[in-house]
């Protein structure tokens, strides 16, 4: 008759007053470290903020947090534990240091599942490292999530921006609200991304150069303040 | 206590059904779980009797569970799961994030992880009976 989970959805994020997916139509891009880095802006500005990796198959934000040892709490569900002064949910917490191998439709009833039966507190911001691509995890959010709006990631390079361009093609269709773009990586001066985005009629957000130190701050959220990346979304996080 | 928040998500699919189908008062709810989820079903049962609105005062639950079979997408295999061929901390995983199977179980007979939950995965609403 019917899938009772998904009605429940919008009641358990109805205590969240913005849900920003970071997301890309190509994967490498940097979507984790700048999801991150977001969440713990925001959450360093005095806001109540919560960070959810959908990236189930690849999932990485617990290692950039340096999250070990935490598991949430079941109380008439799961309540995700803090790190790092963030709400912290992912997958990692069930599948441990194991491959998940998720079909859609099994990461779409992950999603669902994890989605229903989390119990956020009041936040002001749940960030969401979304998957790469323009498929299940893109599509689902749009159908389960009232609010949600996305914050899009490309680098200079063709191959990420052309793909970027036809999802906020895809969103601007289905009339949902896109933050803005972040060009990241970049190493030259070029603007083309920053003209095209415009073109498109929305915001570009900002650039963040290429860091190679941004390794070394992996596990280490603080130090992660003092790459460029860090600073860049600190900055950004202002104009949220 | 997690089946507390199931339950809610029952009730609350429950609710909107009746509302679309006119129901004044609901007799019966039917939910099905599979048992890959290991769902408690005394916590359901008593999860679903706290949390009924008035509508349902009089509505008795019926909870079966279902067996899981799954199938290998390799090599076409199909078997049932079981859980006393798994730790106790895996059953747990599974218990969250049914999904999660494929992680830990593999196909018996050819030992791949990419097999499909033909059925029994979690919870399911079946049916809602009433007068209107």
């Amino acid at each position: 008759m019917a899938d009772p989970r998904t009605s429940i959805i919008p009641e358990r994020l109805s205590r969240v007053r913005r849900v920003v997916a970071v997301s890309s139509g190509k994967g490498g891009v940097g979507k984790s470290l700048i999801a991150t880095s977001l969440a713990l802006s925001l959450a360093e500005r005095g806001c109540r903020v919560g960070l959810f990796d959908l990236d189930f198959t690849s999932p990485s934000t617990h290692l950039i947090l340096g999250a070990n040892d935490v598991q949430p709490t079941e109380d008439k569900g799961l309540i995700p534990p803090k790190v790092a002064g963030l709400e912290y949910m992912s997958l990692v917490y069930y599948s441990g240091n194991e491959a998940a191998p998720l079909r859609g439709a099994e990461t779409s009833n992950a999603l669902i599942e994890l989605l229903a039966v989390t119990l956020w507190n009041e936040l002001d911001y749940l960030v969401i490292d979304s998957p790469p691509g323009i498929g299940d995890a893109l599509l689902d959010l749009v159908r389960l999530v009232p609010q949600i709006e996305f914050l899009i990631v490309t680098t200079p390079s063709r191959l990420a921006f052309e793909t970027v361009k036809k999802q906020l093609r895809l969103l601007q269709e289905l009339k949902i609200p896109v933050v803005g773009i972040v060009e990241n990586m970049k190493m030259t001066q070029a603007s083309s991304v920053k003209q095209q985005t415009e073109a498109l009629g929305i915001r570009f957000l900002t650039e963040i150069p290429y860091d190679p130190a941004v390794e070394d701050a992996i596990g280490n959220p603080q130090k992660l303040f003092s790459t460029a990346i860090g600073r860049k979304v600190r900055e950004l996080s202002k104009t949220m | 206590m997690h089946e507390w928040a199931l339950a809610e998500a029952v009730i609350k699919t429950s609710i909107e059904i009746a509302e679309k189908e006119g129901l004044a008062q609901v007799t019966e709810v039917t939910v099905k779980i599979g048992n890959l989820q290991q769902v408690e079903r005394p916590i359901l049962r008593f999860a679903l009797s706290q949390l009924r609105p008035s509508r349902f005062k009089d509505a008795k639950f019926r909870i079966f569970t279902a067996k899981t079979t799954l199938k290998c997408r390799v090599c076409g295999n199909t078997w049932v799961f079981n859980k006393n061929s798994l730790d106790k901390e895996t059953v747990e995983a599974i218990h969250f994030v049914p999904e999660v199977a494929h992680t830990y179980i593999k196909c018996p007979k050819c030992g791949s992880p990419d097999f499909e939950i033909e059925q029994g995965r979690g919870i399911w609403l079946e049916t809602i009976k009433g007068v209107k």
